[in-house]
């Protein structure tokens, strides 16, 4: 059995999906961490979650990086624990600097919420255990700011470690600029940070986790980590 | 006393907002518009003698995220 940690943050909203989720395997046992109270101890993996915490005041995730639990959750981080933040979760993973570069405003202004296809890149990280490099998974987006930015060398040290996870493409496996939906650099969708045990991604496999809601190809992404 | 701080994307990301507001200025014949930048401002009362060393902290810690924006800092008459 796995434990699980889903954190919520004032403003949170993807939660729910999150633990449903998980709780759909009997290999986990996922509980709710409060974002004002210190890290429990005892998980396997904490989750970040989507939605808006604080209300995006700032910087999305720039407040919320500064939370009570994200001291353990730092701790838990640097000691190689698990750490997974999906949406507005990826944005306080790089606030918090656990992940490099940052998240800026989509190129478009729009609020960008639809299907988009994202290819799972030669990753070095425990995350994607035995999901082939180059699949192409179609996963959920819904976000005003998830153009990853960074600069150049880092950008360059990233790719030259297989610490960007995952790109979007189009559905013949192709990373062109229309298939990129907010502008993000390389099409970056999800990166890892350098130990590999930390992900972060703009996309929402929670929201493609069963064929009820229209498929579960996104479950592996966040599941395969546990898979003896 | 009164700190005004602004902050800017750093040179060379894109600031589709600015390329909007350009676009549209330009359309209202105003040609000379080279080019348009946006940004945050943010106005600080502090008690006097406040060094500027102290804002700073705040900017790189909070109000500024390093790896994308970059500030200024100046006193301001309230």
């Amino acid at each position: 059995m796995k434990n699980v940690g889903v954190v919520i943050f004032p403003g949170t909203n993807c939660d729910q999906e999150t633990i449903r989720m998980y709780q759909s395997s009997d290999r986990f046992v996922v509980r709710e961490i409060w974002y004002n109270d210190p890290l429990p101890t005892g998980f396997d993996l904490i989750f970040l979650p989507g939605g808006w915490s604080y209300g995006d005041t700032l910087r999305a995730g720039a407040i919320a990086r500064f939370s009570k639990v994200m001291n353990g959750i730092i701790d838990h981080a640097k000691s190689g624990g698990l750490v997974i933040g999906v949406c507005n979760g990826f944005q306080i993973l790089t606030e918090a600097g656990l992940l490099p570069g940052a998240i800026a405003r989509n190129s478009s202004l729009r609020f960008r919420c639809e299907v988009v296809n994202c290819r799972v890149e030669p990753c070095n990280t425990p995350f994607f255990k035995g999901i082939k490099p180059g699949t192409v998974i179609p996963i959920p987006i819904a976000h005003g700011e998830g153009r990853y930015v960074a600069d150049e060398k880092t950008l360059e040290r990233m790719e030259a470690h297989g610490l960007v996870a995952l790109r979007y493409c189009d559905t013949r496996n192709i990373t062109s600029e229309k298939s990129n939906p907010n502008g993000s650099m390389r099409n970056i969708a999800g990166i890892v940070n350098r130990e590999g045990n930390v992900l972060g991604m703009m996309p929402h496999p929670e929201r493609r986790a069963n064929p009820l809601v229209g498929g579960a190809e996104g479950l592996p992404l966040l599941t395969a980590w546990a898979d003896a | 006393m009164t700190y005004e701080v602004r902050i800017f994307l750093k040179d060379g990301l894109l600031d589709p907002a600015a390329v909007t507001i350009e676009r549209a200025l330009k359309r209202l014949q105003f040609s000379e518009v080279d080019k348009l930048r946006t940004g945050k401002v943010f106005l600080i009362e502090t008690p006097a003698n406040t060094p500027k060393a102290r804002v700073e902290e705040m900017c790189a810690k909070l109000l500024a995220n390093p790896v994308m924006e970059r500030f200024e800092i100046r006193e301001v008459k309230a």
